[in-house]
Order: C-alpha cells, then structure tokens, then sequence
C-alpha cells in the first residue's frame, strides 16, 4: 500500500485537491446559509473563507501551492463582470425612467462610501498598501480586485475587505432604512447595491423584488464608477 | 455605429447559430470571454486604469443594446455564473492568510472604517435617491 505522506506529495502539488476543496468549501457554507434561514450574517464565502484558510494553516500549504488550483474559480471573475451587463440590460428601462434619482444616488453613495472609509482609517493610522486596498471596498468582487490591482493595493486584502462590506451592508440595510422612514423600494435596493455590492443585492432581493432590480443596478453601475472614482480620491490621500 | 444591414446581417448569424443547435453554453461562454478579451486589450492599448472587464461589461452593454436578441445568446452562462457570484471570490479571500500580521496591527480601524463607511453610504444614498425622486417628480409604480 502507498504510504500516505507520497500520496499527499502528489495531490499537494496537483491543482486537483485544493480545486475540489474550494468548491467543497463553498458547498458546506452554502449548506450552513440555507439551514440558519438565510441570515445574511451567516455568510458562505466567509465560512469557506475562513475553513481554506484554518486548512491551509494546518496542512502547512503556502498559498501560492492553493492558488495553482483555485485559479480555476479565480480565473471566472472576469467573465462573471463581463455578465453583470445582462442583468443591467433587463433594467434599463426602468433605469431611463428613473434616471436622475440613480445618477444623484450613485454619485452621492459612491464618493461616501470611499471617501468616508478611507478618512477614517487614514484618520486612525493605516497607511499604504492597506488604506489602497480598501478603496475599491463597495464595488462588486471581481471589479474591486481588478481596481485594487491597478492602484497598487493587495488584491487578496481586497477580497477580504469587500467580503466584510457587502455583510455590513446586508445586516445593516433594513433596520437602518427603517430608521430613516425611507419607504420607497427603489430608493432602499439601489443604496444598497451601490454600498454593499452582490451581497447587499442578494439581500434587496430577500426583502423585495423591485429593491433587489434596483440593487442589482446599483451595484453594476458602482462598478464602473469605482473604476474611475477610486484612482483619483486615493491621489487626494497620497 | 451599427448600420441597418449589419444587425440584420448578425441577426441572421445568431439565428443560424441557434439553428444549428450550437452548443448554448459554449456559445455564451464564448461571447463573455470575447467581450472580456476586447476589454482587456482596449484598457492595455490606451492605458486605461479600467480594468479590462470592466470596459468588457460596457462593451456587452453597448452591444446588448444594438442587438437585444444578443441577450437570449449570453443569459445562460450569464444567468449561471452571477448565481455563484460569490463562490468566484473565495481563492482571492483565502489571500487574508498572507495579512494576518498585518490585521493584527490595523484590522480595528479598518473594520471600523469598513461598518462606518457602509451605513453613511447606504443612508446618503437613499436620501439623494428620494430627494432627487421627489424634485423630479418620479415615482414608483
């Protein structure tokens, strides 16, 4: 029989193991989400996040050896930004109608969202690569890492980053819009997607489909604003 | 722009394609990948500090608009991959392994920031849209 530390010579060098384990991963955060009813707290990519990274600690892998495999799902970002325009597309008639309360709305969230995140935690201290990558925070995954890419942040810091903006939101969204006596659906989903991106989106939807349509296009039209916004209040900082 | 003859001209290829049954997903699958690739090599040749899908997405949108039967093409990759949107994000996130030091030093105002951050926007968002609504006399129906 094939002792078990050549077998785990092979598949730590093979992009199979860590590949599976991912999607693994997911799959049991997804599981979790589902069974606690959907609590935006209980977030999938946080557990799956949070168990690779536990794995890869133990197991002693460097990251680089889990990224030959995880590239695979890595690699799908670009195409899935490339798809948000479908969904963009469906809406743009009530977009045209709506135009002037969207642009407003964008404009004022997205330079908040930026502006106010990089104040206080250049206010407290951080500095650098840290205070870039938290620039692009509110715009969708696959978007952010690009932007904190080309503004020399840390992509993976990033990813982190916007995973924890988008729960914010989430759990933040209704009891503060409750607060606000804001009771126009339109307004409340496309906040939330312009501030918490997918995951904000993926809430609007739990609690209204005219909020979740309008997050959706928030969140695709702060993904190109981020991309050009970002670069030029991270000058204002430098 | 796109001439009349043109779209009618793409409008007979995509039926042709859908006609002969190519496979819907690869032909989906293609178009993404397509658009990304203009994208990135659009953002390259100018300097652009866009990134490459992202111009990619305005490209599809531009196209989605000329052509709407573009749409039925690229929805089932499309529709496939934005349902798993946050599975895509999960290699990049193991990344925090490489910060733990460093949000050991700064990871309470960088949280701090992020929860701070994510309520202002959300509630000067909402209020610019409902103010802006009610100037402009928009409503929701």
């Amino acid at each position: 029989m094939t002792d078990f530390a050549e077998i785990w010579t092979y598949l730590a060098r093979d992009p199979l193991l860590w590949l599976a384990t991912t999607l693994a991963a997911y799959a049991v955060g997804d599981a979790l989400f589902r069974a606690s009813g959907r609590k935006p707290i209980v977030n999938p990519v946080l557990i799956a996040v949070v168990f690779l990274a536990g794995l890869l600690w133990v197991t002693a892998t460097p990251y680089a050896d889990y990224f030959e495999g995880a590239q695979f799902v890595h690699f799908m970002l670009g195409p899935a930004t490339v798809a948000l325009a479908v969904p963009l597309h469906a809406n743009l008639a009530r977009v045209r109608a709506t135009l002037l309360p969207i642009l407003a709305a964008l404009l004022a969230g997205a330079v908040t969202a930026i502006g106010s995140a990089l104040g206080i935690a250049w206010a407290l201290g951080v500095q650098g690569e840290a205070l870039l990558s938290l620039a692009p925070k509110s715009a969708t995954a696959p978007v952010a890492l690009g932007i904190s890419e080309q503004i020399g942040g840390s992509p993976t810091l990033t990813a982190v980053l916007v995973i924890l903006t988008g729960i914010t939101g989430a759990v933040v969204a209704t009891p503060l819009l409750n607060a606000l006596r804001i009771r126009d659906w339109r307004a409340r989903g496309f906040a939330t997607g312009v501030a918490a991106h997918g995951i904000g989106t993926a809430r609007a939807f739990q609690v209204n489909e005219t909020a979740g349509a309008f997050a959706g296009v928030g969140m695709g039209l702060n993904a190109v604003l981020t991309a050009l916004l970002a670069p030029l209040v991270i000058r204002a900082f430098l | 722009m796109f001439e009349t003859r043109q779209r009618a001209a793409a409008s007979v290829w995509l039926t042709g394609c859908r006609n002969r049954k190519l496979p819907a997903m690869i032909l989906a699958l293609t178009f993404l990948l397509g658009f990304q690739l203009a994208g990135e090599v659009t953002a390259r040749t100018l300097g652009l500090t866009l990134p490459g899908p992202v111009l990619g997405m305005v490209f599809l949108l531009i196209a989605l608009v000329l052509i709407p039967r573009l749409a039925a093409l690229v929805r089932s990759a499309a529709d496939g991959l934005l349902a798993h949107l946050s599975l895509l994000f999960v290699p990049a996130g193991v990344g925090v392994v490489g910060h733990l030091d460093r949000l050991g030093t700064s990871g309470g105002p960088i949280l701090l920031a992020i929860v701070v951050s994510t309520v202002l926007a959300i509630a000067v968002g909402a209020l610019t849209f409902v103010g802006v609504a009610r100037l402009t006399g928009s409503r929701d129906d």
